[in-house]
């Protein structure tokens, strides 16, 4: 069973529905989607009772507003956009009880680039090939397969947990700064790129450009040289690798990316760091640094012990 | 040419590619779909997703449940076995195409770049058996090989901004379908009455990497019937096995 829950006043640059993506169908050309930040995605709807995979609201940048069209519990995560309930200031990072009417607003982005908004009882659209995520270039998924716009109305599914107000640790809530090192595993085409061009990556301080989307981000600084060029055989596209084009320029690829292509990819972006990548703006610097597979594993390892921390505590 | 061992390349903390040969060649592609289908038959835990490319086949793993080092020896035993074990049939599909006017608009330039007639363009283009390399690019975008070289053709200076799901086009050396409705800077020779991806059935693609397909010609008032069918749900796909 599932109600009325949002009216979209504003929607704000882009605001789509997400779970943890579609796996699966690469095969067939189509991109996992999913929440780009797994990690404030997954906290939201622990917050409000909800499994880690239901469907939630990705809000990019400042903008959106929603109104609440009856009483429910939710949670606001991932970047600060100084969320407002009718105008006054509102906690993020805790679970949130709304009444019938109450406006919700993002109205300024203090830092990070994404927030995450978990209903409890989560998000309610059909799924399509398994996934609520959106995939807005093909149109699948999420709301009719686009972004939310102004008057639509989203429903919830009826929460089974009774929600109690919770509030997320403070030591585990990520501070965005403008300037990050993102870990990166060498390959699948490292060998194809000269000993400058390897340290040239490594030893560089990049800018995100404006072209930085859930499909990649597009990175300026000094250019990557090749052996003898950037063109390989197609392949496919780890989620997270850096691939560089011919001019030189590093792309990180992300959750919407094409499932195939035929540029060299320099190294991989390790699995903990994508969240971290997914609150950077255009703008903000980084630099990429060479870790090993197994540290790599320790990272993640950690981070998912993480997550059933927070789990036990939340719900001690 | 097929290698000697495979070569696993790094896709970070979780995927790997297995590279099984250094060519677009049918005999390597045929063996990335037979690892494939031998890896989805072994129902190896912690395997999350396979994509097969045109040599290679990247697989997603979850690294908590499997470590890069354990997959990489399963593979190498599975590919042992490759020889003897038992695979599906590959399949040839027949998508049917009007050819030339508005269904082609390129279809003129293509004959007269190569110095034929538009029918002869269309009898080589529907004469050929073309492999399904791989699907990419887009939701059920099909990269083939087969095509002739008699009728290669130049992408056009200016890509068109927009054209028709099931478009029918010449790249190069290349010939491809459009799945959906894109910027496009192939030459458009014809246009499908099929709708290749439909994301509400399973598995969505009626095309998929490994197998072959056709083109056959149809005129514009078969191309109406089928499109109605199509959209009736009633359509048969001519299909067959082969060995």
């Amino acid at each position: 069973m599932s109600t009325k829950v949002f009216e979209v006043i504003q929607p704000g640059p882009l605001t789509t529905i997400q779970d943890l993506g579609r796996s699966g169908y690469q095969q067939f050309g189509v991109p996992t989607s999913g929440a780009l930040d797994n990690y404030a995605y997954r906290i939201s709807n622990l917050l409000v009772g909800n499994a880690e995979e239901a469907a939630a609201l990705e809000i990019t940048l400042f903008g959106c507003q929603l109104r609440a069209l009856r009483e429910t519990m939710i949670a606001i995560t991932g970047a600060d956009l100084a969320v407002t309930v009718n105008g006054a200031p509102a906690p993020a990072w805790e679970s949130l009880s709304l009444k019938q009417g109450d406006v919700l607003s993002f109205p300024r982005l203090s830092s990070g680039c994404r927030a995450y908004l978990a209903v409890a009882g989560g998000i309610a659209v059909p799924k399509v090939m398994k996934s609520a995520s959106t995939y807005t270039k093909a149109g699948i998924g999420g709301f009719g397969g686009r972004p939310l716009h102004k008057g639509d109305i989203l429903q919830a599914n009826q929460s089974t947990t009774s929600v109690k107000v919770v509030r997320m640790l403070s030591e585990y809530i990520p501070v965005y700064g403008n300037q990050i090192e993102i870990r990166v595993i060498p390959g699948p085409q490292d060998d194809l790129f000269t000993e400058d061009g390897i340290s040239t990556f490594l030893n560089s301080d990049y800018t995100v450009s404006a072209q930085a989307d859930r499909m990649g981000y597009r990175l300026e600084g000094p250019r990557i040289q090749h052996k003898e060029g950037a063109d390989i055989i197609s392949d496919g596209i780890p989620l997270g690798v850096v691939q560089v084009p011919g001019d030189g320029l590093p792309i990180i690829l992300l959750v919407d990316r094409q499932t195939t292509g035929g540029y060299t990819k320099i190294a991989t972006t390790i699995s903990v760091d994508i969240p971290r990548i997914a609150q950077a703006k255009p703008g903000d610097k980084i630099n990429f640094k060479k870790v090993d597979e197994e540290q790599a594993v320790a990272l993640l390892k950690k981070y998912e012990q993480q997550m059933e921390t927070i789990k036990s505590r939340l719900y001690a | 040419m097929i290698y000697k061992e495979p070569r696993f390349l790094s896709g970070g903390d979780h995927a790997i590619f297995i590279e099984l040969g250094d060519s677009i060649d049918p005999d390597v592609n045929q063996r990335v779909r037979n690892l494939k289908l031998a890896i989805e038959k072994a129902d190896i835990l912690g395997v999350v997703e396979l994509v097969p490319a045109y040599r290679s086949l990247l697989v997603y793993f979850e690294p908590l449940q499997i470590s890069a080092a354990e997959f990489r020896e399963t593979i190498c035993n599975l590919l042992q076995s490759l020889a003897s074990s038992e695979l599906p049939k590959r399949m040839v599909i027949e998508i049917p195409v009007t050819y030339g006017g508005e269904f082609g608009p390129d279809l003129e330039l293509v004959a007269s770049h190569n110095n034929l007639s538009a029918a002869e363009v269309v009898r080589i283009h529907s004469g050929a058996r073309y492999l399904i390399y791989m699907i990419g690019f887009m939701p059920g975008f099909p990269y083939l090989g087969g095509m002739s070289p008699e009728i290669a053709t130049p992408r056009k200076t200016t890509p068109r901004l927009k054209i028709s799901p099931g478009s029918v086009g010449i790249a190069g050396t290349q010939t491809g379908i459009y799945p959906a409705e894109s910027p496009a800077g192939w030459q458009i020779i014809g246009r499908t009455p099929l709708e290749l991806f439909h994301p509400n059935q399973e598995p969505p693609s009626i095309l998929q990497a490994g197998d072959y397909l056709t083109f056959a010609s149809i005129t514009p008032e078969e191309f109406t019937i089928i499109r109605e069918s199509v959209r009736k749900g009633t359509y048969q796909l001519a299909k067959k096995d082969i060995a």
